[in-house]
């Protein structure tokens, strides 16, 4: 037990002595938890639009100024050459063009079939995806008022549909994103960290002074896991009560459940830097290996793309992702306040994960080189 | 120029004599190209949902089949009270319950049957995405059960997608994924450099040799230069035959500009590295402050002209976004420097800020 305490008290005083690291470990996480909370929106505004207006009558100049009145549409230009709307799309003037045919007017009134026709630059297929889904939306509310205006005789039957939010009414996304990034941020952190900290003594020799003390093997892993835990969880703290203050990000269920859980994904992510660490020569070798995973499991965490829509290996991969847990924790625990009941099994999942690597980090880590 | 040579020398037998690194430094992007080309999509596909009906009609059982049968859902357990919609979406089980009210085949005769579409919007792309299918289904369904009566609306739209007409969001990843790598790697290989040199005390013979701070930055920086441009090539062939990118634009242009971006990243590598004395901060700052900032305002997953403006000026200075533009403008949209001036000319400007910065800030002096 003794043993131990000194290991610790060694790391902290090296965390803490070495002045340049200490802002990237406190400021850096918390200044881009403030900033990149911002970026990660999909929320679609003043997409540029070029109308081509070929019918040039009324309805087509209502229907025009519907759209552009609308917050998704920004209307630049309304010519009646096709050209110069394919242009504008070719260039990158527009994002989409909305083409009217001729007779528009005539035809919807004595309900003739009228197409439109809406080309969209889809090499984003996400914001295309949803700027033509508000395209028809707006259009079909519009052909809908045309009906009321001339109601046919037999009217017949359909649904009300009532669409609701529930857990982000506002559709915020910076209440979606806040617990994920502040995830990502402590897990960089605590497996750079970690990863870097055993083979930085095999690089510049020190490690020889420990391997020839009577530091037992378990003791040794555990007093280098120990401070950097302590670190992650601060860091957590720091970044929850930032979220509060800056981003006013809800917390419906307990702190306590989520520290607990933080306590266990830590050890986790701890262990697979300790890890690597014993496996690498050089710091460069550790970066790359813990780089190589740390964008696996962001990118795969389903922070920024949803699971669901993975192919169906590619879900199981992430079966074996930490940070997925962690943030399925976080959005479930902060923004719809579930319990333990709730959550039990993905403690089960990271209990039985930590035991595993941190199990095989002793095992690896060698005394004699 | 001889001096020079044999510094070039030494800094490639560093790299060769160190095999490791270098499988890690191919393997890994081929590895992670290949990964993320074929998981990452936005497109909704098997969403988890749960229904309340509370008809069980031949009208609810004929729309859930419809809804069931169009592949964007998948059901994942009946419920039978209101009760049980909090429970499932706690559990996080499912993304959407489809409430259908009571009466509903004689309700939807007198168009008042009640349908309600309740979506668990944590994640709120993921959420209107879903409501909006539903809604386009249940529309297309009463379209089919009243075809001919004048319900029907007299407007349709007829959606052209452009350049990636099937929306695959391979397009638009993979010139994101090569980027970020590019970028990331190419500047933590430099930035590593200088600063191992001084962390291992080698930094004391380069500085007593007669070579010129210039000489000393670029002899590091062109084996890099070769071994990062190399790597650029191998993903983007995979881009081609792998994923089968459509390269419109010319291919002596890409690779220029890719090495132009590879000169950006390394640039900025050096810069890092002549400010700072370990291994570790030069990593830190290279990875860990580097990475989220080029994943987020680079355009690749979110798009940059969504962002508040604040962001947007921010993002101005990130020059993975230039190069995700140049890009994905010549692969998928076939431009060429006539379109793409600006943007190039942005990055040879990153280039002699980085450059120049790091010659300043090479001393030759140790503390």
């Amino acid at each position: 037990m003794r043993t131990i305490r000194f290991i610790i008290q060694k790391e902290f005083l090296q965390i803490f002595r070495n002045k340049a690291m200490l802002p990237i470990i406190f400021l850096l996480p918390v200044i881009q938890l403030v900033i990149l909370s911002n970026a990660a929106t999909y929320e679609i505004q003043d997409i540029r639009m070029v109308a081509i207006d070929k019918d040039n009558s009324p309805m087509s100049h209502r229907l025009l100024s519907k759209l552009n009145g609308s917050p998704y549409f920004k209307l630049l230009q309304v010519t009646n050459n096709t050209k110069v709307g394919t242009e504008a799309l070719n260039n990158g003037i527009a994002d989409i063009v909305l083409e009217i045919p001729h007779r528009m007017e005539k035809n919807v009134t004595s309900n003739i079939p009228v197409k439109l026709q809406l080309s969209v630059n889809a090499i984003d297929g996400v914001k295309a995806g949803l700027a033509s889904g508000y395209m028809q939306a707006i259009i079909v509310e519009y052909g809908k008022g045309i009906i009321m205006l001339n109601p046919p005789s037999s009217l017949s039957g359909g649904v009300v549909t009532q669409t609701s939010n529930w857990f982000n009414e506002s559709l915020d996304y910076k209440t979606f994103m806040v617990p994920g990034i502040l995830v990502l941020l402590v897990t960089m952190i605590g497996t750079f960290l970690t990863a870097m900290n055993i083979v930085r003594e095999k690089e510049l020799g020190t490690m020889e002074q420990l391997n020839v003390s009577p530091i037992k093997k378990h003791h040794f892993i555990i007093g280098k896991l120990f401070p950097f835990l302590v670190l992650g969880l601060l860091e957590l703290f720091i970044g929850l009560v930032v979220a509060k203050l800056v981003f006013n990000t809800p917390f419906l269920g307990s702190l306590f459940i989520v520290f607990l859980f933080a306590i266990l994904y830590l050890m986790v992510v701890l262990g697979i830097g300790l890890l690597i660490s014993t496996i690498t020569e050089t710091q460069q070798q550790a970066m790359f290996i813990s780089w190589f995973f740390m964008v696996i499991f962001i990118l795969m965490s389903g922070l920024f793309t949803p699971i669901e829509s993975m192919p169906v290996w590619a879900q199981k991969i992430t079966l074996f992702n930490p940070v997925r847990y962690f943030i399925e924790i976080m959005r479930m625990v902060m923004l719809k306040g579930s319990g333990f009941g709730d959550v039990g099994r993905h403690f089960l999942i990271l209990g039985i994960y930590a035991l595993v690597i941190n199990g095989l980090a002793i095992w690896q880590y060698r005394k004699t080189s | 120029m001889n001096r020079f040579t044999a510094f070039v020398k030494k800094e490639f037998l560093h790299i060769l004599r160190d095999p490791r690194t270098l499988l890690i430094m191919f393997g890994m992007p081929v590895a992670q190209v290949i990964l993320f080309g074929f998981a990452i999509t936005n497109e909704i596909s098997n969403a988890k949902i749960a229904i309340l009906d509370q008809s069980k009609d031949v009208v609810t059982q004929k729309l859930i089949s419809k809804i069931l049968s169009t592949g964007y859902f998948e059901l994942e357990n009946y419920l039978n009270s209101e009760y049980e919609i909090e429970q499932v979406f706690r559990e996080g089980k499912v993304k959407e319950v489809i409430v259908f009210g009571p009466n509903f085949a004689s309700d939807f005769q007198n168009g008042k049957a009640n349908l309600q579409v309740i979506a668990d919007a944590t994640d709120p792309n993921t959420g209107t995405t879903l409501i909006n299918y539903t809604n386009a289904i249940v529309n297309d369904f009463i379209g089919q059960e009243f075809a001919g009566s004048a319900r029907i609306l007299p407007i349709r739209i007829e959606t052209r997608m452009w350049y990636n007409p099937e929306l695959l969001g391979v397009f638009y990843f993979i010139p994101g994924v090569i980027t970020i790598i590019l970028m990331l790697v190419s500047t933590m290989l430099t930035s590593i450099s200088i600063a191992r040199e001084k962390e291992l005390g080698t930094m004391e013979v380069l500085l007593a040799s007669p070579m010129k701070p210039a000489q000393v930055i670029l002899a590091k920086v062109i084996p890099y230069l070769f071994l990062s441009f190399f790597n650029a090539i191998v993903i983007l062939l995979m881009g081609r035959f792998v994923f089968h990118l459509p390269f419109e634009g010319s291919i002596v242009f890409l690779l220029l500009e890719t090495l132009l971006f590879i000169i950006v990243a390394l640039s900025l590598g050096v810069l890092i590295s002549t400010k700072v004395a370990t291994q570790q901060l030069a990593l830190m700052i290279s990875l860990f402050a580097l990475m989220l900032p080029t994943i987020l305002l680079s355009g690749f997953i979110f798009p940059v002209e969504n962002m508040p403006i604040a962001l947007q000026v921010i993002s101005h200075f990130i020059p993975a976004k230039w190069f995700v533009i140049i890009i994905k403008s010549i692969l998928l949209k076939g431009n060429d420097i006539s379109h793409l001036w600006k943007e190039t000319l942005i990055l040879v400007a990153f280039v002699v800020v980085f450059i120049g910065a790091s010659i300043k800030n090479y001393k030759v002096r140790l503390e």
